[in-house]
């Protein structure tokens, strides 16, 4: 280095040596291949699903129930309803907490209790989704058995510090003068946070929350002992539920070819959905 | 992921009271109703602890420490020790981090420093994709398509009774442990369960966590002041030489706390690894051998687990994961949030 440095450089290029361009390219060549290596799997595994799992998903797929075991035929519709309703009910709890724990960290910043709730929530965020299942079957399956309740918080619950985080960062994006501005023209503080800084937040808010519902929309491993699965369409919330990537679990666990057909069929109408969310969440938030 | 040294100091949007506040009734309600909502966090924190403590008790009674470091995990005769599947937690996520960490950071350095920008988008895209991938897909795909893979490798590569010259090494290396199994040649020994076992469960891993580390390790790299590579090339550094001394020694940091955010995610990842593993309580051998980590015997073993003393060992696995995660998680937000900006400064 100091070699280089002494000297004025009139044409940096010549002055390379064959050994440090050599390690320069080398080292180029390896880090486009790791990129590339990072890359595959997901192309890999998108185009594994859509051969396997494209000629599965048919007019049955969405609308029966699936086959008992041995036999053909067949479909999703209790693990696509059992999802849709879980991820409503999981929302409530993410949407309704999350967003109040983030406008508590961004607008109550002096609060005494702010740094506890702060920490928590990210210790909550680093919890193991099969670990929020055990907690959520210590809650409610215990007393009232498995249901779609029970899926549902352990999923709410995984939500929450997702919604708090960006729910937090979008309002801290809010300038202070709108606050001030609102709160100069008498406006109660409830009435500037709920009237003027969430609607200028809620774009930010929305992506939070799709992302977390793109989140927990795979889970499997919280849900095994709470909702447990049901192999009948069940939209009663008290009773077992079955959700998509129970039964992609189920399936591809399964000796049955069948079972297995369904699981890929399954899996493939969840990542599509899933991507489908988090891009759209993405566009939307760069578009701001 | 969050780029912590563009957010605000924490105490920035500040309201301040307004000097004549008409209704302070209802903006104490209001508050009141945020805080009760926002105590739902330390609400679902204290019950998780209490839950996972008090079912878990049974078990940490009748074991004591020896929970961690008995081996034998056997329901029938009412033994309980979590040994090896602590062990196998931590291979596991240790081997995945290991291969993954190089890779990540090659990427984020591609899509940050090497990709023009037609081509980075897309890649950042497909990489924060393969985070959104859920576990049983992964699972799924381990299976199906890596399993028979592997099955095949090692009914070919790796067979010593085919090919004992590939094992030459090994065997001279540790010859005085050939007769009890646990030389370093056993390290290789196949497994006739179709692929599964330790090895699918780390490579399966890697592809998991890769995407953490990648875009922690990709926003830290863009925080890199402009200055610092300017000078190096001003200097007449080529591009490598800017990256490994200007570049990586900055970011090392947050770099550092996305690997530990990966090796949080790691250590908790259940189905994927539930369904390649094995599920074997035997004493890790060959790493084509079956094994278990602690997410996955919760997965396996919990809904069956018809004992009160088996139950509850199983949520004491819980609990143990519960606290390794959280410290782990812990340490990598702090340093992510900590050091960075320091660093950057």
């Amino acid at each position: 280095m100091s070699a280089v440095s002494r000297g004025t450089p009139a044409r940096p290029r010549a002055r390379l040596s064959p050994a440090r361009r050599f390690q320069n390219r080398l080292m180029g060549a390896l880090i486009a291949l790791a990129t590339a290596l990072v890359v595959a799997p997901l192309i890999l595994i998108f185009v594994y699903l859509l051969r396997e799992g494209l000629g599965a998903m048919n007019l049955d797929f969405f609308t029966k129930t699936p086959a008992p075991e041995g036999e053909t035929g067949g479909g999703l519709l209790n693990a696509i309803t059992g999802s849709l309703t879980m991820l409503a009910m999981a929302s409530v709890i993410g949407v309704l907490v999350g967003v109040a724990g983030g406008i508590f960290l961004a607008e109550f910043p002096r609060h005494p209790l702010m740094p506890t709730v702060r920490m928590l929530s990210d210790v909550l965020a680093g919890i193991p989704a099969i670990v929020m299942g055990l907690v959520a079957y210590g809650l409610i399956v215990l007393y009232f058995g498995f249901s779609g309740i029970a899926g549902a918080l352990a999923l709410g619950f995984l939500m929450i510090p997702i919604v708090v985080r960006t729910t937090e960062e979008v309002l801290k994006l809010v300038p202070l003068a709108v606050r001030e501005a609102g709160l100069s023209l008498g406006l109660p503080q409830w009435v500037v946070i709920l009237r003027i800084v969430l609607p200028a937040a809620a774009g930010g808010i929305v992506t939070g929350v799709m992302l977390a519902l793109a989140r927990v929309a795979g889970e499997a491993a919280p849900l095994l002992f709470t909702a447990f699965g049901n192999p009948n369409v069940n939209l009663d919330p008290t009773q077992p539920m079955s959700a998509l990537p129970l039964e992609i679990y189920r399936g591809a666990t399964s000796a049955y070819d069948e079972n297995q057909r369904l699981a890929k069929a399954g899996a493939l109408l969840l990542i599509l959905i899933i991507f489908a969310t988090s891009l759209l969440a993405r566009r939307a938030s760069r578009r701001r | 992921m969050s780029e912590p040294a563009r957010r605000p100091p924490a105490h920035a949007p500040v309201v301040r009271p307004a000097p004549f506040r008409l209704s302070s009734g209802s903006d104490r309600v209001f508050q009141l109703v945020i805080l009760g909502l926002a105590s739902v966090i330390v609400l679902i924190f204290v019950l998780s602890v209490y839950q996972l403590g008090r079912e878990s008790w049974p078990a940490l009674r009748a074991s004591g420490l020896r929970f961690f470091t008995e081996r034998t995990w056997n329901p029938v005769t009412g033994t309980f020790g979590a040994a090896t599947m602590i062990l196998g937690t931590l291979v596991t996520s240790l081997a995945a981090l290991l291969i993954s960490v190089p890779l990540a950071v090659a990427s984020a350095l591609f899509v940050a420093e090497y990709a023009p920008k037609w081509l980075a988008n897309p890649v950042g895209y497909l990489i924060e994709l393969l985070a959104a991938v859920p576990s049983v897909v992964y699972g799924l795909w381990a299976l199906f398509v890596i399993a028979p893979v592997l099955a095949r490798w090692q009914t070919t590569f790796f067979n010593p009774e085919l090919y004992p010259e590939r094992f030459a090494l090994f065997t001279r290396c540790s010859a005085l442990w050939a007769e009890n199994q646990t030389s370093l040649q056993c390290l290789f020994v196949p497994n006739s369960a179709a692929g599964r076992g330790l090895a699918l469960a780390i490579i399966i891993l890697t592809v998991m966590i890769l995407p953490y580390t990648a875009s922690v390790a990709r926003d830290v790299i863009r925080l890199v002041p402009t200055d610092q590579r300017e000078a190096m090339y001003a200097l007449g550094a080529t591009k490598w030489e800017v990256i490994s001394r200007a570049i990586l020694p900055y970011a090392r940091a947050g770099i550092l706390g996305g690997v530990l955010l990966a090796l949080g995610r790691a250590l908790g990842e259940t189905l994927a690894v539930a369904m390649v593993i094995g599920d074997s309580q035997e004493v890790l051998k060959s790493i084509w051998g079956n094994a278990s980590t602690m997410a996955s015997v919760i997965a396996n073993q919990f809904g069956d687990a018809q004992e009160a003393l088996h139950r509850s060992s199983v949520v004491a696995l819980g609990l143990s994961l519960f606290f390794l995660s959280v410290v782990v998680n812990f340490l990598a937000r702090l340093i992510i949030a900590r050091l960075t900006p320091k660093g950057i400064q």
